[in-house]
């Protein structure tokens, strides 16, 4: 991979909360189209740096930028160019699907045009036309999460964050999800996300693991497994999360 | 701008179909005129008394004419001993007997003394007050009358007026205590739990992620719930003056301003509250007890402000609704103009500027 193509660059981003560090000194760069796996046990400090990255929080210290924009100036162009999906379900459960689309269409500054076109292709690839007009409560699960993936990336983002996108949700409908995820990849569009599941962590490119607030390994799958003489990310994980002092 | 567009559209898809909001929002308002102007009114009309006319003579007749001839008595005739008297008021069907003893007119003409007896059911106190004030005012009135024709020294005669409401209508109090009831309960609650529907559900988090300004975020919810505030204002003042025959004798365009100043206090005061709190009950309680009950008690619409201890009085300044129903009784009622009611807008010009921007720090601090 080349090395100008990087889509977010952290060096050594940290945040406190008075005496707690959630987020110590994190180092690492992705690169655009990647599918970075961003893993660690509750409490290891994913959260904090996700929203420093989103531009929600303000660093402590440290330097980082986002598809070229800075996080502590720029948040408002950050905000512009990613896209984001958290582990609560998090379309309106009283619009219908069309209105959703065209809901977060709306507030992301895209023209009526291409709000329309744009609905009209998700709603083909998703197969949900016949259902355009309902309601989004009246969806399954599966089917929620994977509209809300799309409207994440509806404004094609430079960088898609996802919290925890599949919790809660049945293996073949995980394994659907992630299809969508790698379509998205192949458009270039990088993937930044969080997962609990080792069997999604397998799927991604690259992989980081936070402990206590630090990111203690970063590298592909098959190299972490190997590196810790593990036969799955499971063991990887839990031999270093195992040494973790924090957690809930 | 476009932006800002499309989230007050979506809002209003949220409220137009949520049942319950619609029902608390439009239903509410005119149930509670309808309530408080037709079911809990405290005027005498039409009650049913009972006479009992031992005297069946000239001056007896002419009073009962009296008595029968204004509109606040239905008046029955019967011939009752004291025991069946008693009966009738257990059955609870009349208000008050009136009973004329025998020869009430010679006694009037001879001994220019003659006696009349009222009894009134006081199971309900002012209702028994009123009536028996109302019926003692037509017995001295035909006193009057009769004392006319007689050449008397001196003579005098109150002669009251009732400033602003002469036909004592108990509409008057209310209908500005109801808007100031009704903008609390729509502005101030229905904001603050849609704000925090929004934290609870996590859609707050992708709105806050997106370009769209967290302040826009905020004024985007509250405005929907300004613009149905208003059209709540017009449906009150449209049930007031064309089912309670309550005219508004100030004028309208300050009436709407100053309603549109309230409604914007209690918007911040709802945005406050949804910062500070995570989950809609919550949001609910300290909406309805932290501000509904204090416009109940405090705003001078159901106990009046002048007859608490002064501690209450004091606290009693705090409370916005006190200063807009102050504000809506005299422009409606007694028809004030801006000039005379400079003083309590500042008053609430000055909360609505502090709540705004208490609001808007304590937000700022929370997205940190």
């Amino acid at each position: 991979m080349m090395q100008d193509d990087k889509v977010i660059v952290c060096e050594k981003l940290t945040k406190r909360f008075g005496d707690f560090i959630a987020t110590n000194e994190i180092t690492f760069n992705v690169h655009k189209g990647e599918i970075f796996g961003f893993l660690g046990a509750n409490g290891a400090g994913k959260t904090t740096a996700m929203r420093m990255l989103c531009g929600l929080s303000s660093p402590s210290s440290g330097k980082a930028t986002i598809a070229g924009y800075d996080v502590y100036t720029q948040t408002e162009l950050i905000k512009k160019n990613i896209g984001y999906m958290s582990q609560k379900f998090s379309l309106y459960e009283n619009l219908t699907v069309r209105e959703n689309i065209e809901f977060f269409g709306g507030i992301y500054g895209l023209s009526d045009e291409r709000i329309k076109s744009k609905t009209d292709e998700l709603l083909r690839v998703l197969g949900l036309k016949s259902e355009a007009n309902k309601l989004v409560a009246s969806l399954p699960l599966g089917w929620k999460q994977k509209l809300s993936f799309s409207v994440a990336v509806l404004h094609d983002p430079q960088i898609v964050f996802l919290d925890e996108p599949t919790g809660g949700v049945d293996p073949v409908t995980r394994r659907q999800f992630w299809d969508l995820i790698y379509e998205a990849a192949d458009r270039g569009i990088t993937v930044f996300v969080t997962t609990h599941y080792m069997d999604e962590a397998e799927y991604c490119n690259r992989i980081s693991i936070m402990v206590d607030g630090r990111m203690e390994v970063l590298d592909t799958p098959t190299n972490l497994k190997h590196s810790f003489q593990a036969r799955s990310m499971d063991e990887v994980f839990y031999q270093l999360a195992r040494g973790a002092k924090r957690g809930d | 701008m476009k932006q800002f567009l499309a989230f007050v559209r979506k809002e209003f898809y949220h409220v137009l179909r949520d049942r319950r909001t619609l029902l608390i929002l439009f239903g509410m308002p005119i149930a509670q005129i309808l309530i408080f102007g037709f079911a809990l009114t405290n005027e005498v009309k039409d009650s049913e008394i009972l006479v009992v006319d031992y005297a069946k003579d000239n001056a007896s007749w002419e009073l009962l004419t009296k008595i029968g001839s204004s509109r606040y008595f239905n008046i029955r005739q019967a011939a009752l001993s004291h025991q069946e008297i008693l009966s009738t008021f257990r059955q609870g069907k009349i208000k008050a007997v009136v009973v004329f003893p025998e020869g009430f007119n010679e006694d009037l003409l001879h001994h220019n003394k003659a006696q009349v007896q009222l009894i009134a059911d006081a199971t309900d106190v002012n209702t028994a007050n009123m009536i028996t004030n109302y019926l003692s005012s037509i017995i001295l009135d035909y006193q009057n009358q009769v004392n006319a024709n007689l050449q008397m020294p001196y003579r005098i005669t109150p002669e009251v007026r009732m400033l602003y409401n002469p036909q004592l209508k108990g509409a008057h109090g209310f209908v500005p205590g109801v808007m100031a009831l009704v903008l609390m309960l729509v502005s101030v609650m229905m904001t603050a739990i849609s704000i925090v529907r929004e934290k609870e559900t996590g859609t707050m988090e992708i709105l806050l992620v997106s370009p769209f300004k967290p302040v826009l975020v905020i004024f985007a919810k509250a405005f929907p719930y300004l613009a149905l505030s208003l059209v709540n204002v017009t449906a009150i003042l449209l049930l007031s003056v064309f089912v309670l025959d309550l005219p508004v004798k100030g004028s309208v365009p300050l009436l709407f301003a100053e309603s549109t100043l309230f409604i914007i206090t209690c918007l911040a005061l709802g945005i406050f509250i949804s910062i500070k709190t995570e989950s809609q009950q919550i949001a609910m309680l300290i909406s309805l007890m932290g501000m509904l009950l204090p416009t109940m008690m405090f705003s001078g619409f159901l106990f009046p402000i002048e007859n608490m201890p002064v501690p209450l009085q004091v606290i009693s300044n705090i409370v916005p609704s006190k200063w807009f129903y102050i504000i809506v009784k005299s422009i409606m009622i007694k028809g004030l103009g801006i000039s005379m009611l400079w003083k309590e807008t500042l008053i609430l010009l000055g909360m609505t500027l502090f709540l705004l921007l208490i609001s808007l720090k304590s937000f700022k601090i929370r997205l940190q």
